[in-house]
């Protein structure tokens, strides 16, 4: 209890009023109330049967999704998070539930989503017993959260949940885990009300911004000829996309976007320059290593964002904006850190830059750009040959939509191909599985990220790898009605192994020859209206008959079986060594 | 950069399932804990974990701020040999009438400061503290006379630049700067969603 009482609260006036009494179980469902949640994605079992029976009654006040799999529940409430900025909320119960949201909490871990799971427990009583289904969630989730506590009496409930939103929402978000024995949800209590939680004296949410710093940064800012900004997802983390464009605006600065950043600046953006890392752009990754300063915020210099370190922007200097301190100097030194919340930083460097233009810098740009069309973009988005390419059907869908929908992937070649080309014209339009890289992430999520963003269309583009990995969320579609747009771009092979093995391994395809049911046929079976299409020439409208149907569909695109993605930053090689080829 | 020797001081909450997290922040890049320690701290209420690893300052830095980052955790220092008073206490457990007939025994033990806790007929333990080759060499003596059990304590250290955690806690239990975060947003238009 000694953590949890040195917490600081602030009072909800919104949930039941203190002094009566409640079950441990529907002091879980008040807090929820008190936080705002309106969706919670769960699956039941023994252990967390308790609070099943509370949600009996709650039903109208919270909306709570059966999905088929744990893994799926959670990826929906990390969909639902990204897209609607809030903290998802999973339910699931002890031992196996438990351990099926490890990759789910994996995922949130490294792409820092705010996630609050609550798992049913064994009675306190039998804990280390190997009890039935009890499984040491604590300790095996530990490296996967950003915190975690076991709760075993009802009196901990609310401040453990006020603690678990608290420490989910702020600073650099992530997964937090509350775990609830059994005896603890159906224990009565006096109920002292709901106390939201807004300081915990050994947890700083953001580091406290250092003028100096900031004042050297905008001084090599001022100084610099060749500046090139890259940005993360910090931006839409941090809600300062305006205070992003109007640094941009000022500074007239070309900005490229890592996997994550991607839509916290709209496409179509004069400075935007495109996509970072391996199958990223080929101007922002050459000039990566051409600029003099680079800014850096709210990114982490993933390894698939720098390629070889030791030849990364070693000629420039670096300005890295973060909240998280363990970010600084991790993978690439900075000339000048500024610890701090990029919607705190960013207007304060604002101020101090100058003015400028650096429009002759950006051509360069674009130069790079009109190389990367002829020899890879062109024939991606308007191939001569028979069959289909992705980037084509990304591409129509582009034209379709606008821009406006909300794009999830799965993991592979279909993936990068959806980040290179895909429009983003608002912020929190890009739901992928960036730092983990999850195959069967993108249905799952597609469902979350349509309930965090209902007035929203959401197309989950998947490979016909991925797809297999939780079709089983297509029984979560069919009983509760998410408008989800399911676009299978399927080339027969697990693709981006099989590009790899073609590459590197002198295409000696080892297991990577995948083949599929009739996923026409499956979504049929789960009521879920569907076509599939291997012909050019009705494209177009087999995707338009998709957006226009009113519900969920499923759009099977058969593509070119040997396709590769470029441009490629091979591993092992420097950003400068980037293959049109 | 060198590998050398470092003591990790951390300055935490005293909670449960807090050493395993820790832990996995040395395990998960394959580094040895070669030597832990957990205790009260100089502030009520206030743990403090001492840990001994070999690695270059580069690492120990990444270290410390991957292990600030813990939520329980108040504050993590790193400090060098030179820079921290260090102690390590070890038993040692041999036959009584070694050191009642072998005068180089006797010597030894004065040699080395050791106290004796225990006196029996048959054994006799003997308590000593101070460096780690220090103990090690008492160790490789007493083996050679029949030493019985033989145990070595966590490394502690004081930190010798260092005025103590108290006045770092008050800033810590400072509200700045968190009440400057951004709120959950949905909290603000909680009137219109709630029917309650």
């Amino acid at each position: 209890m000694s953590t949890l009482e040195k917490t600081e609260n602030k009072e909800c006036t919104k949930g039941t009023q203190p002094t009566k009494q409640l079950k441990g179980s529907q002091a879980v469902l008040e807090a929820l109330l008190c936080e705002g949640v309106d969706t919670v994605f769960g699956y039941p079992g023994g252990a967390i049967m308790p609070i099943y029976d509370a949600l009996y009654d709650y039903n109208d006040r919270l909306n709570h999704i059966l999905v088929r799999h744990e893994q799926g529940g959670i990826h929906a409430a990390q969909g639902y998070a990204r897209t609607s900025g809030r903290t998802g909320v999973v339910f699931a119960t002890s031992g196996p539930g438990a351990t099926n949201l490890v990759t789910g909490l994996a995922d949130a871990m490294i792409d820092s989503n705010p996630i609050v799971c609550v798992t049913g427990q064994v009675f306190a009583s039998l804990l280390g017993t190997d009890a039935f289904q009890e499984t040491d969630v604590i300790n095996i989730t530990a490296p996967v959260t950003k915190w975690s506590y076991q709760v075993t009496e009802a009196s901990e409930i609310p401040q453990a949940l006020a603690k678990a939103f608290y420490i989910a929402s702020t600073g650099r978000p992530g997964p937090v885990l509350i775990d609830i024995t059994k005896n603890a949800q159906m224990e009565l209590f006096d109920y002292p009300g709901y106390k939201k939680c807004t300081h915990i004296r050994s947890y700083r949410p953001a580091p406290i911004v250092r003028k100096e710093y900031v004042e050297e940064a905008a001084a090599l800012i001022n100084g610099a000829k060749k500046p090139f900004i890259l940005f993360g997802q910090g931006i839409i983390l941090g809600r300062a996309e305006e205070e992003f464009k109007t640094f941009l605006a000022k500074s007239g600065i070309p900005a490229a976007a890592t996997v994550m950043g991607l839509s916290a600046l709209e496409t179509d953006h004069p400075q935007h320059v495109g996509m970072l890392g391996m199958h990223g752009n080929y101007a922002p990754n050459v000039m990566t290593n051409e600029c003099d300063v680079l800014i850096a915020i709210g990114m982490r210099f993933d390894d698939r964002v720098t390629g070889r370190l030791d030849k990364y922007a070693k000629q420039a200097k670096l300005i890295h904006l973060d909240i998280d301190p363990a970010e600084i100097d991790k993978n690439v030194k900075a000339t000048v850190p500024v610890w701090g919340d990029c919607k705190e930083t960013l207007p304060l460097l604002t101020a101090l830059v100058d003015k400028a233009d650096h429009s002759a810098w950006l051509q360069q740009f674009r130069e790079l750009e009109k190389e990367e069309v002829k020899e890879v973009i062109q024939d991606e988005l308007h191939p001569t040959s028979e069959v289909m390419t992705m980037g084509e059907v990304v591409n129509i869908l582009n034209e379709l939509t606008g821009g406006d929908a909300i794009i999830t992937t799965d993991v592979g070649q279909h993936q990068m191909v959806a980040c290179r080309y895909a429009k983003f014209n608002q912020s929190k339009s890009n739901v992928t599985s960036g730092g983990l890289g999850t195959m069967g992430f993108g249905l799952p999520a597609a469902i979350g990220a349509w309930y965090g963003a209902p007035e929203r269309t959401v197309v989950a583009i998947i490979g016909d790898g991925g797809f297999q990995m939780t079709l089983q969320e297509l029984g979560t579609i069919m009983q509760f009605g998410a408008k989800v747009k399911i676009l299978i771009l399927n080339n027969q092979f697990l693709g981006m192994v099989r590009q790899w093995q073609q590459l590197f391994n002198d295409r000696r395809y080892s297991f990577v020859n995948i083949t599929s049911p009739d996923f026409v046929a499956v979504a049929k079976g789960y009521g879920i209206s569907g076509n599939k299409i291997s012909d050019r020439s009705v494209l177009k409208t087999a995707l338009k008959a998709m957006l226009d149907h009113d519900g969920a569909y499923l759009l099977e695109v058969m593509v070119g079986k040997e396709n590769n993605v470029f441009p490629m930053v091979a591993q092992g090689t420097s950003v400068s060594e980037i293959r049109l080829k | 950069m060198e590998k050398q020797e470092y003591t990790i001081t951390l300055y935490t909450e005293n909670s449960i399932g807090l050493i395993g997290r820790i832990s996995t922040i040395f395990s998960r890049r394959k580094i040895n804990i070669e030597s832990l320690n957990t205790s009260p701290s100089e502030v009520e209420g206030i743990h403090r974990f001492t840990i001994l690893i070999t690695e270059t300052e580069e690492v120990l830095r990444k270290l410390c701020r991957q292990i600030e980052k813990q939520i329980d955790v108040l504050k993590a220092y790193y400090n060098t040999n030179d820079e921290v008073i260090w102690q390590e206490q070890a038993l040692y457990k041999v036959p009584t009438d070694i050191v009642t007939e072998e005068l180089y025994v006797e010597r030894l033990l004065r040699q080395y400061g050791a106290s004796a806790v225990v006196i029996r007929k048959d054994y006799t333990v003997f308590e000593t503290a101070g460096h780690r080759e220090e103990i090690d060499n008492l160790t490789q003596e007493l083996t050679k006379y029949n030493l019985i059990e033989f145990v070595r304590g966590a490394r502690i250290a004081i930190i010798k630049n260092s005025a103590g955690f108290h006045a770092k806690l008050k800033k810590f239990e400072e509200h700045e700067p968190s009440e400057e975060i951004i709120e959950n947003e949905f909290l603000e238009k909680g009137e219109s969603v709630f029917t309650m």
